[in-house]
């Protein structure tokens, strides 16, 4: 690709990269300024940074494993629902962490659906605690999330390449090495990163089914600095070891990702006349119908427990829900104002590794920004008047990773594909924005919106730190139930959560998938 | 908005008295919710302080100890309700807090002589399990058992932290040696209360660490008698919750005047039924019915508060090395 083959402007791109930089690092600095004292690594934390590390890599590992057959099967077949299922993919990331760890349980756990099933056959029972549990709940919600990924790595292949494979008569094997396989490499760098890093940051799964004080992470560590012990100076280093861990795996795997292009097509449908025998059905009903299993099982147990507490719910925190509502629509718009620039740049760019800086948010504890923010707003305002605010802002910088790595790939796809005609037709600035790139990443645009709202409702984020009685919103509305015996009412609130989240994420996702150029 | 009045409030200075005075008390997040003691609370106040009474919720006991930290001398708050004893000498140090006046006649299990803090409320931790099983009745009994527990990480909970002090307070050097006979019957350890008693009541364990008063929940607000506290014998440790008034605060009377009526019957009748604690004085009327069948430990563990810090320290590694193999 020539330097600055395609005119898209990287100034906007790098004052985003500049402004979330800013963001995060002003954070760290106010907590580094107010520590006192000297700290030194002690065992224990070198412990707890090996588990952190250890159990991110298994989980990254098996969540994208799982998410390449799945993913496959997924991109070979058409089937009543299917549409349906990918957008459930979406439903377990977007679930507050004790939601999802009890609807796990529910099926998984001591007296779950499955002990209840072994026992009922004579079978020894299986606890799930340890590091097999982290794993299977890390698992759980990045799976699907991996899966999208990839999925749409494989709707990136033009619908010519098929067609020509099909008239050559070529086996699945051959179609595994020519197109599949350089498509996986393309994808699974990136999406290994992400998931690594959203679980190098795992706090309440590692803690709750890791069984005990061994699965204690960096980010536990963190809270407790911050928390038990006041000790800022500590806090700070440990939230800048996370950072430099997390920007290290990121840096070393979006460079490996490779140049690989299937170059443009004419946009038609997938239609897949090499997959069409027995076997290769079998195979593809087998993978989706386990992760349909491993899907649907703790959302219909989640589901029915918060029907049974929907009546409990106090009337007011329907109202939070309003609030949560517009508090995510606003997060999207922040989201979108700094992640399509950001897109821009990293497209165009040689150095693919400036992506880097889009997970910061991400790599960075929330309650060291949180805590750093309010040491930075306090001696000027009231910090309660700046939750609301602060909180878009937080849910856009935590989700900017994943709107790059959806964006990204699709946009240098485009921006190889179409740079010579409009270089030659001298299309630029905001034309080249209408009439080129927005259009073909409107799946990309709705899918990455809808994450945002979607993780925007259903994260407590750093609302808790700041608010006061008037400002809740419904995940904190829903601890707060939970934290006073009300646990019905609280699986209900957590129903009402999760329809609302996956509802907007179902809206925004649909919209970019209908009348999309490239379905 | 903000800089509008703050620019007035500067102007007119010298005519604030006349205004309706605002006393703002810091306070952990489930005390101001909905259905916890805070509006109440509010309510009982204002009727009789001819003043605006704002709470501004804060996490748990240690967020809100943290926060005063941050904010240091310039904070807003004039009261901070809601540490326990184990943060209280850390409050101390801070320097922030005055000392206070109240006088009342405490119906705690011990004596109460700290001249900062003011308790408002108490309660035993304990095991709480479905009444209807056999429970092992202290902790050794319980190591040797295959009951399953599960409990709070005292890194980031206060019961947890409870349950650290408990064992330290009725074992002492020996409390290693009970946790290692204990790490089998662990089933998890979460970050904080909710979590725990979550997984108890999906029948992840046969116990939970909570408070002897938990059973009183379920009774009362859900008329369940299908849970109850387990008696230990080597006693309960105690959670004594506190208040205190801060130097820097510009509503020095007023926050004696809160600190005193948190002591008096007005409030204290609100907190078994919305606190789901013990009232530090016993109201005129007695506990609510429902508490008289919760059991009453004849023995209260307590670490002194200048205690509390050091020995954590030693009984956080011996916790974390017994657990961890």
């Amino acid at each position: 690709m020539a330097e600055r083959a395609f005119q898209i402007s990287h100034r906007l791109g790098i004052s985003a990269a500049v402004f979330i930089a800013a963001l995060i690092l002003s954070a760290l600095v106010a907590v580094a300024m107010r520590a006192e004292g000297e700290f030194t690594m002690t065992p224990g934390d070198w412990a707890a940074l090996r588990f952190t590390i250890w159990q991110a890599i298994l989980s990254a590992f098996f969540s994208c494993l799982f998410a390449i057959p799945v993913a496959r099967a997924l991109a070979r077949r058409r089937f009543v629902g299917r549409s349906l299922l990918i957008t459930l993919l979406g439903a377990p990331f977007i679930l507050p962490v004790i939601v999802a760890v009890l609807g796990l349980l529910a099926i998984f756990g001591r007296s779950g659906l499955l002990n209840d099933a072994l026992r009922a056959f004579g079978f020894e029972t299986v606890s799930v605690y340890g590091l097999l549990g982290v794993v299977l709940a890390h698992v759980f919600f990045n799976l699907p999330l991996a899966t999208r990924l990839m999925l749409q790595g494989w709707r990136s292949v033009p619908a010519e390449r098929f067609r020509l494979i099909a008239q050559l008569g070529m086996p699945p094997r051959m179609v595994f090495r020519l197109i599949e396989w350089p498509l996986i490499l393309r994808i699974v760098p990136g999406a290994f990163a992400l998931v690594f890093v959203i679980c190098l940051t795992s706090f309440a799964v590692a803690l709750t089914l890791g069984g005990g004080p061994r699965a204690t992470t960096i980010e536990l560590a963190i809270y407790q600095a911050f928390r038990f012990d006041f000790d800022l100076g500590r806090a700070a280093v440990l939230s800048l070891l996370q950072i430099v861990v997390a920007g290290g795996a990121a840096v070393l795997a979006l460079w490996l990702i490779p140049q690989v292009s299937f170059g443009g097509g004419l946009d038609r449908m997938q239609a897949r006349w090499d997959v069409r025998r027995g076997f290769q059905r079998g195979i593809d009903a087998g993978f989706i119908g386990a992760a349909a299993l491993f899907l649907i099982l703790p959302l219909a147990a989640i589901t029915l427990s918060g029907l049974r507490g929907l009546g409990d719910v106090p009337l007011h925190v329907w109202g939070t829900a309003w609030t949560s509502l517009w508090v995510a629509l606003v997060s999207v718009l922040a989201l979108l104002v700094l992640a399509l620039p950001l897109a821009g740049w990293i497209a165009t760019t040689r150095c693919a590794s400036v992506e880097t800086v889009g997970l910061l948010g991400l790599a960075a504890s929330p309650l060291m920004i949180g805590t750093g923010w309010f040491i930075i707003i306090f001696p000027f305002a009231d910090p309660a008047d700046w939750a609301l605010g602060v909180t878009i802002v937080v849910n856009a910088l935590m989700a900017l990773p994943f709107a790059l790595r959806i964006l990204v790939p699709v946009m240098r796809e485009t921006v190889q594909s179409y740079s010579r005609l409009t270089q030659a037709l001298g299309v630029q600035g905001v034309r080249l924005w209408m009439w080129i790139l927005l259009p073909r990443l409107r799946p990309q645009i709705g899918f990455a919106a809808g994450l945002t709202g979607a993780l925007s409702v259903g994260d407590l984020g750093v609302i808790a730190l700041f608010a006061d009685p008037d400002r809740a919103t419904l995940p904190l509305q829903m601890y707060r139930l939970m934290g006073s015996y009300r646990s019905e009412a609280a699986a209900g609130a957590a129903l009402i959560l999760l329809v609302l989240a996956f509802g907007l994420f179902w809206i925004l996702d649909a919209w970019g998938r209908r009348h999309a150029i490239a379905e | 908005m903000k800089y509008l009045a703050f620019a007035a409030g500067v102007l007119t200075a010298t005519s604030a008295f006349a205004e309706t005075p605002e006393l703002t008390v810091y306070t952990y997040d489930s005390f101001v919710s909905d259905w916890g003691p805070g509006p109440a609370v509010k309510a009982a106040f204002e009727a009789e302080c001819a003043c605006t009474l704002n709470f501004v919720g804060a996490g748990d006991g240690a967020a809100l100890l943290a926060r005063i930290k941050l904010e240091g001398a310039r904070t807003e708050a004039d009261v901070v309700l809601g540490l326990d004893t184990n943060l209280t000498a850390a409050a101390k140090e801070t320097g922030l807090f005055a000392t206070h006046s109240v006088e009342a006649d405490y119906t705690l299990p011990v004596e109460w002589a700290d001249d900062t803090f003011a308790p408002y409320d108490w309660g035993y931790f304990a095991f709480v399990h479905n009444a209807d099983e056999a429970a092992p009745t202290n902790f050794k009994a319980l190591g040797a058992s295959d009951k399953k527990i599960v409990i709070q990480d005292p890194r980031s909970s206060t019961p947890g932290l409870g349950l650290l002090m408990w064992v330290k307070a009725a074992y002492g050097d020996e409390a290693g040696a009970v946790w290692a006979e204990l790490a089998d019957n662990v089933v998890t350890v979460t970050p904080g209360w909710s979590e725990a008693y979550g997984l108890f009541l999906e029948g992840e364990a046969d116990m939970v660490l909570s408070y002897t008063t938990s059973p009183a929940y379920h009774l009362i607000a859900e008329e369940d008698a299908t849970k109850a506290a387990v008696t230990f014998d080597e006693g309960h440790y105690l959670q004594v919750e506190v208040a205190g008034k801060l130097k820097g605060s510009d509503q020095q009377e007023l926050a004696d005047q809160f600190l005193q009526f948190m002591v008096s019957d007005a409030f204290q009748t609100i907190i078994p039924t919305t606190n789901w604690m013990y009232p530090a004085v016993t109201p005129a009327g007695g506990l609510p019915e429902g508490f008289e069948t919760l059991i009453s430990p004849d023995k209260a563990l307590l670490i002194p508060a200048d205690k509390a810090d050091a020995l954590r320290d030693v009984a956080l590694p011996e916790w974390q090395n017994a657990l961890s193999k």
